[in-house]
């Protein structure tokens, strides 16, 4: 939740293309016809949020982007004060992270890299199985709903919280498995400390998005499938997931750029500056911190462009996907 | 725990306005704001602020309270932060890179003393108007940077060896240990009792936090080494260092510090001593009142009791913790701050404060104070460890600084590098940070 001030553009821009393009060549067309009648109120009508959004996303990441220019000011050895200025150092803050300081940038991304893929992965999984489920159950179906919703209802820091104590070396999770395992120190055991608890956190999100695809899905699909004699898991295959996939996508698109930005998690439940689990927001926020604005600018605009080449490409991804189905839809 | 870039207008824009009230912020009320450090002028006389951490005990308020009964045209204003330091430190450089003057009296955590002067975020303050000679000598140096006063002592801090009296006792053992060695041998004595099965031997603070840095500190120091000489260039390369460290890592691996101890900050070492798991602990002052606690919480009330830390040779020393007031350089009615610093840090306020909670004060005096060593029966061994103890390096770039320290002390305590090989590494990061790159 933190981070998301970060790079506030980096979310809200490729969804609302998605959006754009989801609604099709109909939009489209009377966008056209509007602005040839009324070009000028429309800008006005609009001004109000690009002023907004000038504000609060422009300014900000430009200004990230100035930063991230300028290096940090050493210490005058001779009256044993730092210096006022910001030096410029062009690219150097891009470019050291191809040099001997970039051992630990390498090591946030690919932490980044590894814990999104993995997280992402299993909350799809977990997520479809959870819709399902709460599609499914009839007796006590509120309360089954409920309770998988739960986790996401928690806030991220208390979630954190929660799982330290799951995690402590005298905690529920050694209980559990009859051995010691220090979890919050170094090692791959932090890594799987985050993915589980951000598993059992998130899940529950995709499982909702599914769970509103999968409400839209006729019965009669289902009861031709049956006359037809299809089996159960060819039902799942053949129905369920390609009819549910647009909502599918957007829930999984949504998670990978939170995941990306992951910071909170790891931060509170294993710690700052563990090398295991660090992040690229938590490597930013920890230049920052140390009163480095150059490098921790260069972070987080690189995280940026990370996270929008990623979002770029699940658009692309959705638009060549979405726009055909629903015109297939509309027609039938 | 925002990047400044895009969070920090927006936050001192809003503390701002939360502060317009009561602090006049951003707007001219006559007073004179001074320039930068070295030729401060302490002009203006009005309301102003106090910012520190979070205030679980009510002791801030009580003082304040008692300040602004006495100066109602000057009323100081709390302005409470989060319990974490890092977030309190954060909030603190955003007031001081934005030059808000939302915030007068900084409540600083001795080891950011250095960077806070360095960076000239706060005033150089006039030594003659504070009782210095009053307060222990260690204490003091914490507020030093170049030979000049930046912050002025509210609250000490040291470490402490809390020992379980009745099973020494009962293995026969008259006085706590002084060295390491003594200690691994009074625990191979109280762990042959019946009543002493199952418990582990000593533990500290050895998370990968700042509490790491502290107890690798206190090693190296307690065998002679230091991490920095007294121009702060690094030393941690040497064969008192090593000792030290090999205290630690071979306490691990030996089994006289459980292997758990490594996730342990300070609350989770206190909960194992309380309940009965440790023989020996080191911890700050905290925890005595818990600890003799005797509503159930404590399994060991009244059978603990706390001495100065061992070391390799003799007495150990202690790391130095606490919090010292500093004047924010931006701020304004710099005249009424600087009486503000003299009343909170006075011995007055000091003993008025050890009513409410325990703490380590900064003045000789009330450690010799009968009624207070009453309340609090650790007063005089911590007095002893206090003179004996070592700041952590107070040098400018000290996150740094002890992030090197963690990374490598935790490599060295995991078994992931040999602890040669730690300090050889530590001491090459040091030198590199101390030349400026």
């Amino acid at each position: 939740m933190v981070t998301t001030q970060n790079l506030p553009g980096s979310v809200d821009r490729p969804t609302a293309t998605a959006q754009k393009r989801a609604a099709g060549p109909d939009a489209r067309g009377s966008r056209r016809r509007a602005t040839s009648g009324s070009a000028g109120l429309a800008a006005l009508l609009v001004s109000p949020t690009l002023l907004v959004l000038a504000i609060v996303v422009l300014y900000p990441t430009i200004v990230a982007l100035k930063d991230s220019f300028y290096g940090t000011p050493g210490l005058d050895p001779r009256t044993g004060f730092v210096r006022d200025h910001d030096p410029f150092v062009g690219v150097d803050n891009y470019t050291g992270i191809f040099g001997e300081a970039g051992e630990r940038f390498w090591n946030a991304f690919w932490n980044t890299t590894f814990l999104t893929v993995t997280t992402v992965a299993l909350e799809t999984v977990l997520g479809i199985a959870m819709a399902l489920i709460m599609h499914r159950a009839l007796r006590g179906r509120a309360v089954v709903r409920a309770s998988i919703l739960v986790p996401w209802a928690i806030p991220t820091a208390v979630t954190g919280l929660l799982w330290r104590w799951i995690f402590n070396s005298d905690g529920v999770a050694n209980a559990l498995i009859g051995r010691q395992i220090l979890w919050t120190t170094e090692g791959f055991h932090a890594k799987a400390a985050v993915i589980i608890a951000d598993v059992w956190k998130t899940a529950p999100f995709i499982g909702l998005l599914v769970l509103a695809g999968l409400q839209v899905i006729s019965k009669e699909v289902y009861e031709a499938a049956r006359m037809d004699g299809a089996s159960v898991p060819r039902q799942f295959w053949s129905i369920t997931l390609p009819l549910v996939k647009p909502a599918l996508l957007v829930a999984v698109l949504f998670r990978t750029l939170d995941a990306l930005r992951m910071f909170d998690l790891p931060y509170i439940l294993v710690g700052a500056q563990k090398t295991s689990v660090e992040t690229l927001s938590m490597l930013a926020q920890d230049q920052a911190a140390n009163v480095r604005f150059g490098p921790a600018a260069a972070y987080a605009v690189i995280l940026f462009v990370y996270v929008f080449l990623i979002a770029l490409a699940f658009v692309r991804l959705l638009g060549a996907d979405l726009v055909p189905h629903r015109r297939k839809g509309a027609t039938a | 725990m925002k990047i400044r870039t895009t969070g920090t207008l927006r936050r001192s824009g809003a503390l701002c306005a939360a502060l317009a009230a009561v602090t006049a912020c951003g707007s001219g009320d006559g007073s004179v704001s001074s320039g930068s450090a070295g030729g401060t002028s302490f002009e203006g006389r009005g309301p102003i602020t106090y910012v520190a951490g979070a205030d679980n005990t009510g002791t801030v308020r009580a003082v304040l309270d008692r300040w602004n009964r006495l100066h109602p045209k000057e009323k100081v204003t709390f302005v409470e932060l989060p319990t974490d330091p890092d977030a309190q430190r954060q909030q603190m450089i955003q007031n001081a890179a934005t030059r808000s003057d939302a915030f007068t009296v900084l409540s600083l955590d001795v080891v950011w003393n250095s960077e806070f002067a360095a960076h000239r975020w706060v005033d150089r303050l006039p030594e003659d108007r504070f009782p210095l000679g009053d307060m222990l000598k260690p204490i003091v140096t914490t507020g030093m940077y170049r030979g000049g006063l930046y912050s002025v002592p509210a609250s000490s801090d040291g470490g402490l060896l809390y020992y379980r009296t009745d099973l020494l006792k009962r293995a026969g053992i008259a006085r706590p240990p002084v060295t390491w060695a003594e200690l691994k041998a009074d625990c191979a004595r109280v762990r042959k009792l019946p009543a002493a099965r199952g418990m582990a031997c000593y533990a500290g603070q050895f998370h990968k936090y700042e509490g790491l840095t502290v107890n690798f500190a206190e090693a190296v120091d307690s065998a002679g080494g230091a991490v920095t000489d007294a121009q702060g260039r690094p030393q941690v390369n040497s064969p008192e260092a090593k000792a030290g460290l090999d205290f630690l890592v071979g306490s691990l691996k030996d089994g006289t510090v459980p292997q758990e101890a490594v996730t342990y900050q300070e609350e989770d070492a206190r909960r194992a001593f309380q309940s009965g798991k440790l023989v020996f602990e080191r911890q700050w002052p905290y925890m005595y009142p818990l600890a003799a606690r005797k509503d159930g919480s404590s399994k060991v009330a009244g059978r603990f009791a706390v001495a100065p830390l061992p070391g390799l040779h003799g007495p150990g020393a202690s790391s130095l913790g606490g919090h010292n007031l500093a004047l924010s350089a931006s701020a304004k009615n710099k005249a009424t701050a600087l009486d503000f610093i003299r009343f909170y840090t006075s011995q007055a306020t000091q003993r008025f404060t050890l009513a409410y909670a325990p703490a380590a004060p900064t003045y000789e005096a009330l450690y010799q104070d009968p009624r207070l060593v009453r309340k609090y029966p650790y007063l005089p061994v911590l007095k002893r460890s206090i003179l004996h103890a070592v700041p952590r390096p107070r040098v400018f770039g000290y996150g740094d600084v002890t992030a090197a320290i963690q990374r490598e002390a935790f490599a060295a305590l995991t078994g992931e590098k040999s602890s040669a090989s730690a300090l050889r590494d530590l001491q090459r990061d040091l030198r590199r940070q101390a030349a400026g790159k």
